[in-house]
């Protein structure tokens, strides 16, 4: 039998905590070049932010004479993700890096509560509401919006109506 | 790659794959035809969600098997007999009520189901469960919103639901049924035991039906024989649509 006691993970906590490992792990590291080297690598469909501040990027290691990339994916079948594995050797190779391995790891699972407020200003600026728990039309500011569809021209993203300045704009689904 | 050649684990795993590519690729149908642009695009969204969790099926399924199987083995190189999907999955998609009546009852499944996977004692099958049901309960909300909306719409929205499930009722048992080799991957912590999940189901699936004025059906029949390779009549057809680029051109890639 499957065990029930293990904490689940729609946990809000054990994802801030997740949020909080990723942070250390990065101030930690003694690659910080490297780190700084993928800082250059954008999401294709969400190029307002890179992949660190998206939360896609977990972990960079050297390991032996080769870089080792962790990236997390946002949703299972994201297509921006080969673009992205693309990017990412792209990018080292620009810093003359040319052994990199991009694994992909699924857990912890990636959420919208990794993007910090930093990051969500940035997406209201590029036009796209944050996912908040509290919509906003990131044209006018207004919380008078409603729901058009709850997908929307990207995996991550559902589609709202603002009420006071009629703009339709995208939203990052809150998953 | 007969599913009798993989080893417990690996045919598991290509069975959760393979309903996540058969569910996917129907939904997938829709693009071009849905009622509605919003809807077209959450249709499209939703099966791109399921190709996903089929990819990460078929590639850990993949890993296990070594000797040059890839993902597209199992979607591109197998027949009929070969694939072991619930047959629900594979029906015509219908209308836009026969479809959206099967997601809700696969989606009200597959949360539950997916909870249990993201604790099975296999790391890989947990994670695939963890990731994966974060979608899917983000599918339920849609899903279950259309039931209300078809159900308690117009005569006609309402027919065609309740017609969509007269129809799709029968093959709902199969999703419950589990072979021996589910029960001992069931008894070792790695599979998901669908029996404690089937009341839950029925209730929650018969709360959000009589919330929206359809009847279910008695149960006077009832078809399985997915998970053997044992499929209707539509298998074939979707898959001479799926696999039809890798048969003309064998090996071809982007």
């Amino acid at each position: 039998m499957v065990g029930t006691n293990t904490p689940e993970r729609g946990d809000l906590n054990l994802e801030q905590a997740d949020a909080v490992a990723r942070r250390q792990r990065r101030l930690s590291s003694p690659e910080q070049f490297l780190w700084a080297a993928l800082d250059q690598v954008l999401d294709p469909e969400l190029p307002a932010l890179s992949i660190w501040e998206l939360g896609i990027l977990s972990d960079v290691q050297r390991v032996g004479g080769r870089v080792v990339v962790t990236l997390t994916p946002t949703y299972a079948g994201c297509p921006a993700m080969a673009t992205i594995r693309e990017d990412v050797i792209d990018a080292l190779l620009a810093v003359g890096i040319s052994d990199v391995l991009v694994e992909m790891q699924l857990q912890p699972v990636w959420t919208t509560d990794w993007l910090d407020r930093a990051a969500r200003d940035k997406l209201k600026h590029a036009g796209i509401a944050p996912p908040d728990t509290d919509s906003q039309c990131p044209q006018c500011g207004s919380k008078h919006v409603s729901s058009i569809s709850a997908f929307g021209s990207t995996a991550c993203k559902a589609l709202y109506r603002c009420l006071d300045c009629l703009e339709v704009f995208d939203r990052i689904k809150v998953i | 790659m007969q599913p009798s050649t993989l080893d417990p684990l690996t045919t598991y795993t290509v069975r959760l794959g393979d309903d996540a590519l058969v569910s996917g690729h129907r939904l997938s149908e829709w693009t071009g035809s849905a009622p509605m642009l919003e809807e077209e695009l959450a249709l499209a969204n939703v099966a791109l969600d399921l190709l996903g969790r089929a990819r990460l099926c078929y590639g850990y399924a993949a890993e296990r098997t070594g000797q040059g199987c890839s993902e597209d083995s199992f979607a591109y190189q197998r027949d009929c007999r070969a694939f072991t999907n619930h047959l629900i999955h594979e029906l015509p998609r219908g209308d836009f009520a026969f479809t959206m009546a099967r997601q809700f009852m696969v989606d009200c499944l597959a949360v539950p189901f997916l909870q249990g996977l993201a604790r099975s004692l296999d790391s890989r099958l947990a994670g695939i469960g963890a990731k994966c049901v974060k979608e899917s309960r983000y599918h339920l909300r849609r899903s279950t919103d259309w039931m209300f909306r078809l159900g308690d719409g117009t005569e006609e929205s309402h027919r065609r639901l309740q017609s969509a499930v007269d129809e799709l009722w029968g093959f709902t048992p199969e999703l419950f049924a589990q072979d021996a080799l589910e029960a001992e991957l069931v008894h070792s912590g790695v599979g998901v035991d669908l029996e404690p999940l089937r009341e839950p189901w029925l209730t929650a699936v018969n709360q959000t039906f009589s919330g929206a004025g359809i009847v279910l059906p008695a149960l006077d029949w009832q078809v399985d024989g997915g998970r053997q390779g044992l499929h209707t009549e539509h298998l074939g057809h979707l898959l001479s649509e799926l696999q039809f680029v890798q048969r003309a051109y064998p090996g071809q890639q982007w």
